[in-house]
């Protein structure tokens, strides 16, 4: 169990220091800062540091270190999944989390480190349900604590949906679904994949009133292959559910690669903790009773069949010690209809490179950033089916001692709307509530680039 | 003289700015006692804020302890939660002055609001001071029967706190058994925080019975997990894996009771899910049920490589256990673990050593190219690593040798120094493991002579030679080049080295060979100072004179075959640290007992008896084979350049 929390800025002086137990000092903050943040060596071999029998676990975000201490053997899994909720929650409460930020809320910041952690053991973090009773400057006035009768806010900070409050109430009820894909890619110099995965993420936004029990379809093999499998009538049912919402009936326009019917092998997914897990272990049916506003329903992962939206063909060439020749060739692999969005394409160049002459044929525009060793190709929209090509000579200048350059991945950052690398679909999402009102769903599929990486 | 007046200056100056600075602090600690004690509610406030800032910051301010207190009885609740904190960590240096704080604390625990009731017995239970002991009692007994389940849950906790102090008023004023009841709690929250509270009861007195499981109370456990807030399912979770089952059903039901969590998105959820399900696999017998748990395991497993890299790093040092109970178990999975450009380096140590330890025969050919990569990397003991993970995978599967050795020889065309020095002793492990295998390569590696210049590497390379000296066109003057320098050599291993080709040089081709042996042995024994290089000297040499056959069948005797390092942790702790999966024991891969002196007091004197020295001996091989990248390579490279001549050692 954690002994105390520390943050560090940068320099690694002390912004918040909290003890939970008896069996550290303060001044422990100060064998980290000394082993670790002011440690020579400037790589950090390993994010968990055991000195003697403590044990410090640290995260960095901006210019802050999170830290950790335990005296036990405590798990670190927890700890740092602790420790990125508490980055998640002063994220959510002050915007930025910073140095800035941590300095002005120093006294919001001690309330939250004394609700979600007692004598070391993680407690409720959610934050919709911290903001109820652990609320900032500006929205904490007596009447506001008063109005809100506490017993409420207890019982639903330890009820058994600790997510969601029992009186909400919307005049139009809607409920947004974003599926949002990352798509993972190492590609050898050959052209070879070397591994294609894809990491998807739905996010809900839901603005429903009252205790709506949700249930929620995807194409997923699993489950299409058994409902075709038992009987008609089972689908028909799911049919219906599905042009009720409007414009999930719709679905998305032109999903580029993706023909209607298909399923996708979902290699392993993640659930919010409001989603009933028994239930999906049995029959993998997705049911919940979702929070309020934006959360992260479930997230999850497919390595077969990935659709990679961008082919990029690369030729690098050494001449000698004194120049690098470049053409890259870049097609994008969906439907004509969709576009993508603020895509870049990263070429690292050697760090001894000195002048860049660059021609684009085709969209775009290229800059040599000397600061990150490489040429940076921008591109604000690209459509599908299209293709565009750079040529660059770099010259280099000459090396005292010649070390040849370690020739890092080409790297691309994009993103694609109506589009899933999966070829994942939502096939439904069917609310129930007591009062039985109609609500209006929408889908939005979105891919990005994960790492997606070129090698040269 | 004028140093003495200018040191006495200094002095006092030195004195003067102590004082002023004592004045100073003196003064922020006065001004803010005049603050505290102000009229008006907004200045008090204000100092009590600033006063939390001096402490977070290391400054002592614990003078203001009774001014600080006076501020204690507001309706302000931030006023009031920031005085709590200054109490917790002020509270054990003044325990006379604690009491008068305490009519507060008692008063706020009868409070109307549960939040400032939770706050009271919450705080009360963190001063950690013996005085107030006897006014909490009254208070936490109220509070363990409270409506309100928020405040259940904290005064169940606050009952560890109090053990923690003094188990006997702990147990005498009936807490343990409130929580022990408190475990049949309609709300999960409580429930799970009682589990958390017994555990950790149990852990500081094993001897005062504070709980048994029994299969009624698992099953409320398990009723109870669904609900729960995550922290509350690990609790939970850990506290089943403890557990020993009845019989085989009660085994087989917890864990198709439990196998849900592995779907959860907090990673340690599942990680203590995969270690209940590993844990209980000495229970459950039935084979089907088992590849089905094993099989349920791996996605999520390999879900948890795109969380945040800390996380990745936990869960990767964990893979490396769990795949030494399973070492099929992600054999299919191996291109996952393929490392991207801008992995933190822990993370791709971890990711190749996964890499090694999964690479069947099947894919050696895709792994050994993702190795070449790897070892054009900037960072140079990743690359030293991916050098020495292409020599593993040749030594352990005769058909990756061929392109093993291929890979190899193009890494020395790109004549990076550490490179060609890695790849150098790497090519002598595998020559060693396939005699004569590949002795058309040898020639092309006398090119990179120049290259070659770190110790290890130069030792690697000199036994290479004398390994081959009859394939080697023109080895009389290699060897001779190196004999020039050889007083020059820094370290004895190329020196040993040097020695023993020359001898064998000598008896494979004694016409050619034999005005360099001389030289060589004059000079090991004449001129060089190591006691060991000459000793060796010396036994060539008497070898050699007194029988030249006897010095054959010695010195070109055929080795024994290379195995690989075992790189696995012994039975006894791989058992301890997967039923420890995710903590800390098993990211550093050492039993606990090592670095937590609780249990280091418990276990008695380590060294003495015997199991407690054996998992001393692991900690310590471990160290040396995985973390220190740099030491294991040497070790290694000096162990080959002497196993040349073991036999020598025997024959005498």
């Amino acid at each position: 169990m954690l002994s105390a929390v520390f943050i560090y800025n940068q320099k690694g002086e002390v912004l918040i220091s909290r003890l939970y137990r008896h069996d550290v000092k303060r001044s422990v903050a100060d064998v980290f800062r000394v082993h670790v943040i002011s440690s020579p060596t400037a790589v950090v071999r390993s994010p968990v540091t055991t000195l003697g029998s403590t044990s410090f676990f640290h995260i960095r975000y901006d210019n802050l270190w999170l830290c950790a201490v335990a005296k036990n053997n405590a798990s670190a899994a927890m700890v740092f999944e602790f420790l990125y909720r508490l980055l998640g929650l002063g994220v959510s409460y002050f915007g930025r989390f910073d140095e800035e930020a941590v300095k002005s809320n120093f006294v919001l910041i001690y309330e939250l480190l004394d609700e979600i952690l007692d004598f070391g053991y993680p407690q409720n973090m959610e934050v919709d349900t911290l903001k109820l009773y652990v609320t900032t400057e500006s929205v904490r006035s007596r009447n506001v604590v008063e109005s809100q009768a506490p017993q409420s806010i207890t019982m639903q900070a330890t009820g058994s949906t600790t997510w969601r409050r029992n009186d909400i109430a919307y005049k139009k009820n809607e409920a947004f679904v974003d599926v949002i894909e990352s798509v993972n890619l190492i590609l050898s110099a050959k052209g070879t994949v070397l591994r294609a995965d894809v990491q998807g993420q739905i996010v809900m936004r839901s603005f429903l009133s009252g205790m709506p029990e949700c249930k929620f379809g995807l194409n997923d093999k699993l489950v299409l292959d058994r409902d075709a499998a038992s009987n008609a009538v089972g689908r028909g049912g799911n049919m219906r559910g599905s042009t009720r919402s409007r414009s999930l009936g719709t679905r998305a326009g032109g999903m580029g690669g993706v023909g209607d019917g298909e399923s996708v092998e979902i290699a392993d997914c993640q659930f919010h903790q409001c989603v009933r897990l028994g239930r999906f272990d049995t029959d993998r049916t997705i049911s919940f009773i979702p929070p309020d506003g934006e959360f992260e329903l479930m997230r999850y992962r497919t390595t077969e069949n990935v659709n990679l939206p961008f082919k990029v063909l690369p030729v690098v060439r050494e001449l000698g010690k004194s120049r690098v020749e470049y053409e890259v060739l870049v097609k994008s692999n969906f439907s004509s209809n969709l576009s993508a969005t603020n895509m870049a394409v990263s070429i690292p160049t050697p760090p001894n490179a000195t002048k860049c002459r660059i021609k684009v044929t085709g969209v775009g525009k290229a800059k040599y950033h000397p600061e990150e060793n490489a040429i940076v190709w921008k591109i604000s929209r690209f459509q599908g089916l299209q293709e565009t090509s750079l040529t660059a000579v770099v010259d280099l200048a000459p090396m005292a001692k010649p070390t040849p350059w370690s020739r890092p991945p080409i790297s691309l950052d994009f993103q694609v709307l109506m589009f899933t690398a999966s070829g994942l679909l939502v096939r439904f999402l069917k609310v129930f509530e007591r009062s039985n009102y109609q609500s209006v769903k929408w889908v939005r599929y979105m891919t990005k680039a994960g790492s997606y990486e070129i090698r040269i | 003289m004028m140093n003495a007046a200018i040191q006495t200056n200094i002095a006092r100056l030195q004195i003067m700015k102590a004082k002023v600075l004592a004045a100073l602090r003196k003064g922020e600690n006065y001004e803010l006692k005049t603050e505290l004690n102000s009229e008006y509610k907004e200045r008090r406030k204000e100092a009590v804020r600033r006063v939390i800032a001096n402490m977070t910051v290391g400054k002592d301010v614990s003078g203001l302890f009774t001014d600080v207190l006076k501020n204690m009885h507001t309706d302000d609740l931030e006023i009031k939660k920031l005085i709590y904190l200054y109490l917790i960590n002020y509270a054990k240096t003044q325990p006379d002055l604690v009491i008068l704080a305490i009519n507060t604390f008692v008063k706020d625990a009868e409070d109307t609001n549960p939040l400032i009731r939770a706050l009271a017995i919450r705080t009360m239970g963190c001063l950690h001071v013996q005085e107030v002991l006897d006014y909490l009692c009254d208070p936490l007994r109220k509070c363990l029967k409270d409506p309100s389940p928020y405040v259940r849950k904290t005064a169940a906790m606050c009952v560890a706190k109090v053990f923690d102090l003094n188990a006997s008023v702990a147990e005498e004023n009936g807490f343990v058994e409130s929580v022990r009841e408190a475990l049949s709690d309609s709300n999960s929250m409580v429930v799970s925080n009682a589990v958390s509270a017994l555990v950790e009861m149990n852990d500081m007195a094993p001897d005062h019975n504070v709980w048994s499981l029994d299969s009624n109370l698992v099953s409320k456990l398990l009723t109870a997990i669904n609900e729960c807030i995550e922290w509350g399912q690990i609790a939970i979770l850990e506290t089943l894996v403890e557990y020993v089952p009845r019989d085989e059903k009660e085994a087989e039901n917890i864990c198709e009771r439990v196998l849900p969590r592995l779907q959860h998105a907090n990673g340690s959820v599942v990680l203590t899910t995969a270690r209940l399900l590993l844990r209980y696999e000495q229970y459950v017998r039935r084979a089907d049920l088992l590849t089905q748990f094993s099989k349920k395991m791996v996605p999520p497993l390999i879900t948890l490589l795109s969380s945040e890299p800390e996380i990745q790093y936990v869960a990767l040092r964990n893979i490396n256990i769990i795949l030494q109970r399973h070492p099929k178990l992600l054999s299919k999975e191996i291109r996952v673990f393929f490392c991207r450009y801008n992995d933190p380096i822990y993370v791709k140590y971890e990711k190749l050593d996964v890499l090694v330890r999964i690479c069947s025969e099947r894919n050696t050919e895709p792994l050994l190219n993702e190795l070449k990569e790897y070892a054009k990397e900037v960072d140079v003991d990743f690359v030293s690593r991916a050098v020495q993970a292409i020599s593993k995978l040749a030594i352990r599967y005769d058909s990756a040798a061929e392109k093993a050795i291929q890979v190899l020889l193009e890494l020395l065309q790109t004549k990076v120094n550490h490179i060609v020095q890695n790849v150098m002793v790497a090519i002598q492990q595998i020559v060693r493991r396939y005699p004569h295998r590949f002795d058309s390569v040898i020639e092309d590696l006398c090119e990179f002579i120049d290259d070659v210049n770190e110790p290890d590497a130069r030792a690697a390379f000199i036994w290479i030679l004398g390994e081959h000296s009859e394939t080697i066109a023109n080895i009389s003057n290699i060897l001779t080049s190196c004999l020039e320098s050889f007083l020059e050599e820094e370290d004895e291993s190329v020196q040993l080295a040097l020695v023993s080709a020359a001898v064998k040089f000598f008896l494979k081709s004694p016409q050619q060979g034999q005005a360099l042996v001389l030289k060589a042995l004059q000079t090991a024994t004449e001129k060089c100072s190591n006691p060991d290089v000459r000793d060796r000297a010396y036994i060539y040499w008497r070898l050699l004179s007194a029988d030249p056959n006897a010095a054959r069948s010695v010195v070109l005797a055929e080795k024994p075959p290379v195995e690989l390092e075992n790189a696995d942790l012994s039975p006894q702790l791989l058992e301890e640290l997967i039923a420890e999966l995710g903590s800390v024991s098993s990211v550093l891969q050492k039993p606990a007992k090592l670095f937590v002196y609780k249990l280091t007091e418990k276990a008695g004197v380590p060294r003495g008896s015997d199991t407690v020295g054996m998992g001393l001996g692991d900690a310590e091989s471990t160290l040396a084979g995985g973390s220190e990248g740099k030491g294991a390579s040497g070790g290694a490279a000096i162990d080959t350049t002497n196993e040349g001549e073991p036999e020598l050692l025997i024959s005498f």
